[in-house]
């Protein structure tokens, strides 16, 4: 935590969530702070910071793997009027959420 | 494996049949240990397949991250989810296979006959994502508290 271009020792804009499947590319990290503006910032900066997420996040057409869910704080950003441009504020939280279903049949 | 109390297995199995012929599902909680997944809690989540909930059950992602937080601050992990499948054998389907996405985390299955709790099977996911993922038929190591008052 030495390195003096990391600027995120200094300004710890938001934090992502990582769920559990994930934290093996995150180098077992729960949570990743990320300096950025928007949600869609806040993304691209996790996947530049750890590249092994990137295809379990995103289809090869750059969308969010339909399975993927994303909340900021407690909205998913899919249904936020701004979608990936919405503004982030300090003290916002990112959650990455793989959805949970099945069924018998 | 799994490693669950006595306790929490039996409540997973009960909530299958409160909630027959609907499927139940919920979340365990606790700790990854060297390939164990160890269960320390056991979280009841709603079925959002209100549709077609006799054979689907969908956890909210808001009632997730609910969870998660709860396990968060008593530095516990999502280590698998249980679901029940009514009248149907405790094997994981086709949907249950396409639609799993946490890698190492076990899927509890209890097969619910006629409103009672039957089997119960644990699988593992493996893999390393979408393409090559699979289940593991994981053996459950079930724990009797010493001095349990039941
Ligand atoms: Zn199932």
């Amino acid at each position: 935590m030495t390195n003096k271009n990391n600027k995120k020792n200094y300004w710890r804009d938001m934090t992502i969530h990582i769920p559990t499947p994930l934290r093996t590319y995150t180098n077992g990290l729960d949570s990743i702070p990320v300096t950025a503006g928007t949600v869609g910032d806040a993304l691209q900066e996790l996947v530049t910071a750890y590249p092994g997420l990137k295809g379990n996040l995103f289809a090869a057409d750059g969308k969010l793997r339909s399975f993927v869910n994303v909340y900021l704080n407690e909205e998913d950003i899919r249904y936020l009027s701004e979608k990936e441009a919405t503004p982030t504020t300090p003290t916002d939280e990112l959650t990455i959420i793989p959805s949970i279903a099945g069924g018998c049949r | 494996m799994l490693r669950i109390q006595f306790s929490d297995y039996e409540a997973l199995r009960e909530h299958g049949r409160q909630t027959y012929p609907h499927e139940c599902c919920g979340v365990l909680l606790g700790r990854s240990v060297d390939g164990v997944n160890e269960v320390e809690e056991i979280v009841e989540a709603g079925n959002t397949r209100t549709d077609s909930a006799h054979n689907r059950y969908n956890i909210a992602p808001v009632e997730l991250i609910r969870i998660q937080r709860q396990a968060r601050a008593k530095s516990l992990d999502i280590v698998g989810f249980y679901h029940s499948h009514p009248d149907h054998p405790a094997q994981w389907s086709a949907t249950d296979i396409a639609e799993a996405h946490w890698l190492g985390c076990s899927y509890v299955i209890t097969k619910v006959a006629d409103g009672k709790p039957d089997v119960t099977n644990s699988f593992l996911l493996r893999g390393t994502g979408e393409e090559d993922k699979f289940f593991e038929d994981e053996p459950i190591e079930i724990l009797v508290a010493v001095g349990a008052s039941k």
